[in-house]
C-alpha cells in the first residue's frame, strides 16, 4: 500500500496522483494520512483502486468518483460522494449535509448518521445509511435506492421522482408527493442485496418502502396548494 | 327639433385606461379562463433603460479617430487568466450564452457550435448536459454546472474548455426552471435520468452548496477534478451586482458572467420575467466597481449578457467595463427563430413573428426550440451555423467601427468617457453624463 501524507504533499499532488492511476495499475491500494478535515479529498478518481482515508474529511470527499473504492475511517463533511458515477464509498462515522447528492451510480455506505438532504436529487446511486438521516432527504430524488436503517427526518422524499426509499425506523414526515408503497418481492430483493453489500445486519422485512405518488409529475393548477 | 339637437351633442371619445390597458385586460381574462399563470420563454419585454439610451461621442479635436479600413482595431479576448492553467483565447468578445439541449434541438445546438467556432468564439452548454453535436462542433465549449446537474459527469467536465457555475440568470434570478413534458423526448429523458413525458424541474439552488463560503469549496472541487486547467466562470442574475460580483470573486471565480433581466430563458412565469431583476444597463457599473475595488478588473473577466443585439450594444457594454458579452436570444433569431417566413404557422399558434415566445411548448415552426422530429427537420444546422457566423462577424465589425471612431485600437480600450446618456435614468445607471452636460445623478459634487 502506498501512503500519501496530505499535510506534507498537499491536495493537488494527492488528487493528481490518484487521478493518474489507470485501470491496469498494479498499485491498487492507497492510504491517506493527515487528512485533517481537508476538502475535496480523492475527487474525480477513475480507476479500480482502493483508497483509505485515515481520519475525517471536509467537503466533497470522493466527489464524482468512478470505479474507485474510497473508505473514510472517520466522518465526512458536506457533499460526500457528490455526483458519484460508480464505485463504492464507505464512511465509518457520520456524514454531513448532501451526502450522495446527484449521484448517478455506485454504492455509498454511511455507517453512522447522515445529516439533512442526504440523497438530494440522486440520479441512480444506491445509498445505505446505518443510522438516521436528516430532514429533506431524497429531495427531488430521481432514481436509485436510499436505505435508512434508523429514522428519517422531516419531509422525506419531497418532490420525489422514481427513486426508491426504504426506512426501517420512523419517518417524521413525508414531503410533497411522497407516499408509503407496497413492499413487493422485487423490492425485498433489492433491499436484501444492498443491506448485505453495506454490511448491515438489519432484516429486510423490518423496512417500509416509500416512493412517488406521481401526482405532481405534470403541472396541474389544481395541485397548486402542494407546491 | 329635439332629435336634431341630440345629433349635434359632442360625445366623449372612448378612452382606454393606461392602467387597465387591453393587454392587461386580456391577461386578466386569460387568467380567469385558465386559472394558471402565463409561462413563456424569452426575457423581459417591457421597456427598460437599455443600451439604446446611450450614445458614443466619437472623436473630435481632443481625440483623433482610427482609419476604418486601414488601422487595426483588435478584438481578441482572453478569459480565465486568474487561476486556470489553460485560459480561453477568443478572436471576438462576443460569446454564445448557455442554452440547454432539451429547450433547443440537437441540430440547433450543432449550429450554435458551428457558427461560434467559425467566428472564433465559444458556445455554452445548458441545463441538460453536453451533447455530442455541441462538443463536436464547438472549438471552445463552456460546460455549465447547474442546480439540476442534469447530464453532469466528470468526463464532460474534462472535455470542456471552461466550467460555468450557474447561480442565477437574468430572466429569473432566484428561480429554477421547468421543461414541460411535451418536450421530453426519449433522448432528453435519458440525458436527464427521468421518465419520458413528465415535467422536469430545475432547482433554484444547488444541491450541494449554500452561500459564498461553500461556493469557494465547490470551485476548489471542480478545479481538483479538472487539474486546475479550466477557467471557472460564475454566472449571476442581475440583482445585487456589486455584492454578488464581490462574492463570486471571493469564491475564486476566474470569470463573472452577469445576466440582466432582458436575458432570455426557455420557460418561466411571465410575472417573474417582467418583475424580478435589474436591467442589464443597471448591472454593469456596480459589477465593474466591485472588480475595481478588489483590484481585479481585467484579471477577473466580466461577461455581460441580457439584450445584446447589435455591435453598438457590444461596444457600449465593453465601454462600461465588460471584457466580453454573451448573446442568446439574438443568436436564436440569427438561426431563424421568429422569422417572418413562418408567419402563417405563427398565426395558427395564436401569435406572430417577433412575438412568438412559447418555446416551452415544443411547437416552434422554425424547428429550433423543439424536440419534434418533423419540426427539427426544417432546420439545417449548416445553414444555421453560417447565419450565426455572419451575425457574429457583423456584431464585431460594428463594434470595431465605433471603437475606431472613438480613437481606440482595441475594443477593450473603449471607456465610459466615450459615452453619454440620453435619459436621466440611463445616466444614473451607466454613470455617464447626460448628453450635453457633465453631470449624472449621484455624481459627487452635484
Amino acid at each position: 500500500m502506498q501512503t500519501i501524507d496530505l499535510e506534507a504533499q498537499g491536495l493537488r499532488a494527492l488528487n493528481a496522483t490518484l487521478q493518474a492511476q489507470k485501470d491496469a495499475s498494479n498499485q491498487t491500494a492507497w492510504e491517506i494520512v493527515n487528512a485533517r478535515g481537508s476538502h475535496a479529498i480523492a475527487v474525480g478518481l477513475d480507476a479500480p483502486i482502493e483508497v483509505t482515508v485515515n481520519g475525517s474529511t471536509g467537503y466533497y470527499c470522493a466527489g464524482m468518483n468512478k470505479q474507485a473504492t474510497v473508505h473514510v475511517k472517520g466522518s465526512a463533511g458536506p457533499g460526500l460522494a457528490e455526483n458519484m458515477m460508480s464505485g463504492t464509498v464507505i464512511v465509518e462515522g457520520d456524514a454531513s449535509q448532501y451526502a450522495g447528492a446527484t449521484g448517478r451510480g455506485g454504492l455509498l455506505v454511511i455507517k453512522g448518521n447522515a445529516s439533512s438532504r442526504c440523497g438530494i436529487s440522486m440520479k441512480g446511486i444506491d445509498i445505505v445509511v446505518h443510522g438516521n438521516i436528516g430532514h429533506m432527504s431524497a429531495f427531488m430524488a430521481q432514481s436509485g435506492n436510499l436505505v435508512v436503517c434508523g429514522d428519517a427526518g422531516d419531509a422525506l422524499g419531497d418532490s420525489l421522482y422514481e427513486a426508491r426509499l426504504f426506512v426501517r425506523g420512523s419517518v417524521k414526515s413525508l414531503g410533497a408527493d411522497c407516499e408509503e408503497k407496497e413492499m413487493r418481492p422485487e423490492h425485498l430483493e433489492i433491499l436484501t442485496d444492498l443491506l448485505e453489500r453495506s454490511g448491515s445486519d438489519a432484516k429486510p422485512e423490518e423496512f417500509r418502502r416509500y416512493g412517488s405518488a406521481r401526482q405532481l409529475y405534470n403541472f396541474d393548477v389544481d395541485n397548486a396548494a402542494a407546491y | 327639433m329635439k332629435d336634431e339637437q341630440q345629433r349635434f351633442v359632442s360625445q366623449t371619445v372612448p378612452i382606454q385606461s393606461a392602467t387597465f390597458s387591453n393587454p392587461i385586460n386580456a391577461e386578466i381574462r386569460r387568467a380567469a379562463d385558465t386559472g394558471i399563470y402565463d409561462i413563456r420563454g424569452g426575457g423581459a419585454k417591457r421597456r427598460v433603460p437599455h443600451f439604446d439610451d446611450l450614445l458614443f461621442l466619437g472623436a473630435s479635436i481632443s481625440r483623433y479617430p482610427l482609419e476604418g479600413y486601414r488601422e487595426k482595431c483588435d478584438t481578441r479576448v482572453t478569459l480565465g487568466t486568474r487561476f486556470a492553467k489553460k485560459p480561453i483565447e477568443l478572436d471576438i468578445p462576443v460569446t454564445i450564452a448557455g442554452m440547454s439541449f432539451g429547450a433547443l434541438s440537437g441540430p440547433a445546438k450543432e449550429a450554435l457550435g458551428r457558427g461560434a467556432s467559425a467566428a472564433g468564439t465559444s458556445t455554452t452548454t445548458g441545463d441538460g448536459g453536453m451533447t455530442e453535436e455541441e462538443r463536436g462542433h464547438s472549438k471552445t465549449l463552456v460546460y455549465q454546472c447547474l442546480p439540476s446537474r442534469y447530464g453532469m459527469n466528470p468526463d464532460d467536465l474534462r472535455r470542456a474548455d471552461a466550467i460555468e457555475v450557474v447561480v442565477g440568470q437574468g430572466a429569473k434570478p432566484g428561480g429554477g426552471g421547468m421543461l414541460l413534458g411535451q418536450k421530453i423526448s426519449d433522448r432528453v429523458a435519458e440525458m436527464r435520468n427521468l421518465p419520458k413525458g413528465i415535467d422536469q424541474r430545475s432547482a433554484c439552488r444547488h444541491p450541494d452548496w449554500t452561500g459564498p463560503d461553500d461556493l469557494e469549496i465547490k470551485i476548489l472541487e471542480l478545479r481538483e477534478i479538472t487539474g486546475w486547467e479550466k477557467p471557472i466562470y460564475v454566472k449571476i442574475g442581475g440583482t445585487r451586482p456589486y455584492f454578488d460580483t464581490t462574492l463570486a470573486i471571493k469564491a475564486g471565480a476566474d470569470v463573472v458572467v452577469l445576466d440582466g433581466m432582458q436575458g432570455g430563458t426557455a420557460a418561466t412565469q411571465d410575472v417573474f420575467i417582467e418583475h424580478v431583476g435589474l436591467p442589464t444597463l443597471a448591472c454593469i457599473r456596480p459589477a465593474v466597481q466591485a472588480l475595481q475595488d478588489q483590484g481585479l478588473h481585467r484579471e477577473v473577466q466580466l461577461i455581460v449578457s441580457g439584450g445584446i443585439r447589435t455591435g453598438a450594444d457590444v461596444a457600449k457594454a465593453l465601454a462600461l467595463g465588460a471584457d466580453a458579452v454573451a448573446v442568446g436570444t439574438a443568436a436564436l433569431v440569427a438561426l431563424g427563430d421568429n422569422d417572418p417566413k413562418w408567419e402563417d404557422e405563427y398565426r395558427k399558434l395564436g401569435t406572430t413573428h417577433g412575438a412568438y415566445d412559447d418555446w416551452h411548448e415544443g411547437q416552434d415552426p422554425a424547428g429550433i426550440t423543439t424536440q419534434s422530429p418533423d419540426l427539427m427537420a426544417r432546420f439545417d444546422p449548416l445553414e444555421g451555423g453560417r447565419r450565426l457566423k455572419n451575425y457574429l462577424k457583423v456584431l464585431t465589425l460594428e463594434a470595431q467601427t465605433i471603437a475606431r471612431a472613438c480613437g481606440h485600437n482595441h475594443l477593450h480600450n473603449l471607456e465610459p468617457e466615450d459615452l453619454c446618456a440620453l435619459t436621466m435614468e440611463a445616466a444614473a445607471m451607466a454613470r455617464v453624463p447626460l448628453a450635453g452636460t457633465d453631470w449624472y445623478p449621484g455624481k459627487a459634487g452635484f
